[in-house]
């Protein structure tokens, strides 16, 4: 970036909720269905039908608010946004204008040199559009209003944000956040997450904000980099020029990888809002919030601190491990059954995670209990089986055979080391009087040749033998 | 002949077939075709309805409303019927759905005999805004039957049906009834669902009974009225028993609004009759109050400004693009809409349209909106303390009678019919027009009672009391 300017960025988020219904009827609300399937007169916004009021709807966004640190309101109402399009079949959007459920909250977000704190305007309820399909018919354009009627929260930041890596890093803490509350499932490919980005540029030091513009259409946290790095080069390169910025809704086109021009704002709707009144005002009350908080799901940001500071994990492997809720849900389910934390912790990170990674799996798909990690882990620390061994032919068997115990498995695989001291002792003998040379040498002050001994030692046992003890002993018979 | 429920009740203890009753008021509805009331006569499933309930009177399992034969007018959906809203837009139009007052009238084992004509979308005093023509006065064809409910009014004072459903937002059942003298009533808002009910606006709209006497119109009241998960704004609070209606020997204090009396623009012989009728009721013993109620002046374009606001957003599903008419030689999307829009609505509806999208635009909001909300909250206040005070409001319905069809043509002077009637709209009250007179020009006029929210009870009572007096 031009050193002379800086970016100002907010950013609008749009998240689809996973409630079990539409939010104003009883249509299912799910993601992949056929085209025009849960549609009921209601969706379809036929003649005299009316809204209905998903209750679920207001617990989720008090969720998220309370999350994001945010004023819940007592008193709202809805509002109609007015404007015609052909997958909005009532001709208005059931929304929150004057009244949104959630203001002035903020949020952390981590960046190279530490945290940074992001303002939340707002965070108000809503409903989706249906889906217009320009490119299924030669014709004519498709209406698939399955979507329609989808429960929504937008998410409006402050101009708080100063870069692409900024906006990357909040929104890749937005879509956690939202997983973990289990209120969004995040996938921004399918569009159950949306983002569009306002951005205009600066001189640097200068107070007052420069023209802004709006980009859409970026359908992954990466696009949205791209589109503002790009945007950003745009504006100043204009300003550059002398030219002025326009404002001005634009477009991200995925494959260059630049934006183009919508529509101007004198081209922009007139919305027209006003209060729905086919839908009473809502009174959220202390109880009301109260209760969601008790029903609140454990955080990201409270693991990390109880995987820091309790199991005494760095923060480094914290961040591996909360950065999937199911991975996370996992992991503290294995630490039910172990008080071997950091263990817990490097078999996660290390052999399930590479296993899952080689075969394109998520966590929810491995047949594997956390329980038969937890004992995996016990039959190592009761010097059982070495961890090199467990991991390299145990553990793979373990996830072929998940219900067997690894004991048996161990067994079976006869790879239960000796910690017998007669039978390390035999095995010590015997390679003493195979190497002399090596025995002499050691004896003359060579003390590295134990690492050639301990070799030797494990090679002949297979590997079987627990290492502590066959060290002892190997220094005792060689002094 | 059967004029009322209780003329069919007693038809039926006499061995008279449901079946038979219903073919009584298909031959009236073929005799009266000149009237224009209905838009469809929904003969087969009607028939098949009264066959049904006559089994059930059999078995002695029929509903209270056995033998009650019902007209809705045509912005009140009936699953696999057709529902046009009196426009163009929606001709042929059929509905996936019932309105909740049409499942509660058949689970009540009534008998939905047609749908029946009305202004386009409601929006009209005189009947004569329907694409489908204007509908005639049943007392004379050269008459208005008022509207927008006018086909509801025109079927129950000309026996074409026992009771008829109509919708009221400013007047719409009162207005009519009072020019075909009849029973109107408009419940308080929230009381009736409007699941199913065509838009106008939203918080003015209720569904409620034109009948020829007030025991009909409670009983149908009774059986619509309450809680109902398909309406959100529908109230929760329980329906007591409003029929039968007991006969009360209580001593009434009923408030009347002196501007409304004094007003320039009523007839004098309908001033008269309400001044004779106050002076009657005070040599009865009852407490007649006068109020002042300085805001007649600002009722009309009150309601007009918020009205059409909600019209101006409850009418723009009506797009051409997913149901109803779509403009044969439109080319893409938006030459749909505005060619479909054009082409399918009325001029009055459009006119509404364009006053509320006007009143809701960016820079206009806060002087027309805004201000309009709060007049409506200082009216519904000024009426409830008038009401804290005193048991019921009394009004004229209408400051004319029914006038001759194609004689008011100035849209204002349309809007002014609806002068006293939009304040229990405004309010949100429940209100009555009960048949008081006959003016020398022989057309009947009406009375309106307005009463304390969810008191439709009292009202009833006190209504049915009234009649009598009268």
């Amino acid at each position: 970036m031009n050193e002379a300017y800086e970016a100002v960025i907010g950013l609008e988020v749009h998240a689809q909720l996973l409630t079990k219904s539409k939010a104003y009827s009883n249509d299912i609300n799910e993601y992949g269905a056929r085209p025009n399937t849960n549609v009921s007169a209601i969706t379809l916004g036929h003649p005299g039908t009316l809204p209905k009021m998903n209750k679920q709807t207001i617990d989720y966004a008090i969720r998220l608010g309370l999350a994001m640190n945010c004023k819940i309101a007592g008193h709202q109402h809805f509002a109609r946004k007015n404007y015609f399009y052909p997958d909005l079949p009532k001709g208005y959007q059931i929304t929150q204008d004057t009244t949104p459920i959630c203001t002035n909250g903020w949020l952390d977000i981590t960046l190279a040199d530490g945290k940074k704190k992001i303002g939340i305007t707002r965070i108000h309820m809503e409903e989706d559009a249906g889906k217009s399909i320009h490119d299924m018919d030669v014709y004519d354009t498709l209406v698939d209003l399955n979507r329609a009627g989808t429960p929504l929260l937008e998410i409006v930041t402050e101009p708080d944000l100063r870069s692409a890596e900024e906006a990357h890093a909040y929104l890749t803490e937005v879509r956690q956040l939202v997983r973990y509350l289990d209120i969004c499932d995040g996938n921004m490919e399918e569009g159950s997450l949306r983002c569009d980005a306002n951005i205009s540029v600066r001189k640097k030091g200068a107070e007052a904000f420069g023209t802004k513009v709006e980009v859409k259409n970026m359908n992954s946290i990466r696009n949205v980099q791209r589109a503002i790095d790009f945007e950003i080069k745009r504006q100043i390169e204009a300003l550059g020029k002398g030219e002025e910025i326009a404002q001005e809704t634009r477009s991200f086109d995925a494959v260059n990888g630049t934006t183009i021009s919508m529509r101007s704002k004198e081209a922009a709707n007139d919305y027209r809002y006003f209060p729905e009144p086919d839908l009473p005002p809502i009174y959220v009350s202390e109880e009301q919030i109260a209760k969601v908080k008790s029903n609140m799901p454990v955080l990201p940001n409270e693991l990390f601190l109880r995987y820091t500071e309790k199991y005494g994990l760095s923060a480094y492997d914290a961040n591996i491990l909360i950065s999937s809720k199911a991975f996370a849900n996992y992991y503290n389910a294995v630490v039910q059954h172990t008080s071997n934390y950091k263990a817990a912790a490097n078999w996660m990170i290390g052999d399930v995670r590479s296993f899952l990674n080689q075969r394109g799996m998520e966590i929810e798909e491995l047949s594997l209990a956390p329980q038969q990690i937890a004992n995996l882990i016990a039959i190592i620390d009761e010097g059982k089986v070495a961890t090199s061994i467990a991991s390299q032919r145990l553990f793979p068997v373990m996830l072929e055979r998940p219900n067997e115990s690894p004991l048996a498995l161990a067994e079976e695989l006869n790879i239960i080391q000796d910690s017998n001291q007669d039978a390390i002792a035999d095995y010590i003998e015997q390679i003493m009087a195979n190497h002399p040379d090596e025995v002499n040498r050691y004896k003359s002050g060579e003390q590295q040749l134990i690492g050639f001994f301990m070799g030797q030692l494990m090679k002949a046992s297979k590997g079987k033998l627990d290492p502590k003890t066959a060290n002892q002993l190997l220094r005792e018979k060689l002094s | 002949m059967y004029t009322t429920f209780d003329d069919i009740q007693l038809a039926l203890q006499k061995g008279v077939s449901v079946t038979a009753i219903v073919q009584y008021y298909l031959d009236n509805i073929e005799d009266r075709q000149d009237l224009n009331a209905f838009l469809e006569v929904f003969r087969e499933s009607a028939l098949k309805q009264a066959a049904m309930v006559d089994e059930k009177i059999k078995n002695g399992t029929a509903g209270l409303l056995a033998g009650m034969v019902v007209g809705i007018k045509d912005n009140i959906c009936y699953s696999n019927h057709k529902v046009s809203a009196a426009s163009k837009i929606l001709e042929n139009f059929t509905s996936i759905y019932s309105a909740t007052v049409v499942e509660k009238l058949l689970a009540a084992d009534a008998v939905i005999i047609g749908r029946l004509n009305c202004d386009e979308f409601a929006m009209g005093s005189s009947n004569e805004n329907s694409a489908y023509g204007a509908v005639k006065n049943a007392i004379n064809e050269d008459y208005v039957p008022g509207g927008s409910s006018g086909g509801s009014a025109t079927a129950v004072a000309a026996n074409l049906c026992t009771v008829s459903l109509g919708s009221d937002t400013g007047g719409s059942i009162r207005q009519p009834a009072s020019f075909s003298g009849i029973v109107g009533m408009k419940p308080t808002y929230g009381r009736v669902s409007r699941n199913g009910l065509i838009a106008y606006a939203s918080s003015f709209d209720q569904i409620g009974p034109f009948a020829n006497n007030v025991r009909d119109a409670a009983l149908v009241t009774q059986i619509i009225a309450g809680a109902d998960e398909y309406d959100a704004t529908v109230s929760h609070k329980e329906v007591p028993n409003y029929f039968p209606i007991q006969k009360s020997a209580k001593k009434y204090k009923i408030a009347y609004i002196k501007e409304c009396i004094d007003s320039d623009g009523i007839d004098p012989d309908i001033k008269g009759r309400i001044e004779q009728l106050v002076n009657c009721l005070r040599a009865d013993g009852h407490e007649l109050i006068p109020v002042s109620f300085p805001m007649l002046n600002v009722m009309v374009p009150t309601y007009y400004v918020l009205t059409t606001a909600e019209a101006s957003s409850n009418l723009a599903r009506f797009d051409g693009v997913h149901y109803g008419y779509r403009s044969k030689d439109a080319v893409g999307v938006e030459e749909t809409y505005t060619k479909s829009r054009s082409e399918g609505f009325g001029a009055e509806v459009k006119r509404r349209i364009m006053a509320g999208t006007f009143v809701l635009s960016q820079g206009y909001y806060d002087a027309f909106y805004t201000k309009a909300q709060k007049v409506r909250r200082v009216i519904k206040d000024k009426t409830n303390e008038i009401l804290s005070t005193n048991d019921f409001i009394l009004l004229p319905t209408t400051p004319t009678t029914a006038f001759k069809l194609n004689d008011v043509k100035d849209p204002i002077q349309m809007y002014l019919q609806d002068i006293y009637t939009v304040h229990a709209n405004l309010a949100g009250n429940p209100a009555i027009s009960i048949p008081i007179g006959k003016h020398p020009n022989g057309m009947p006029f009406g009375m309106q009672l307005i009463g304390k929210n969810f008191g439709e009870r009292e009202l009833f009572e006190a209504a049915d009391f009234l009649m009598d007096f009268c």
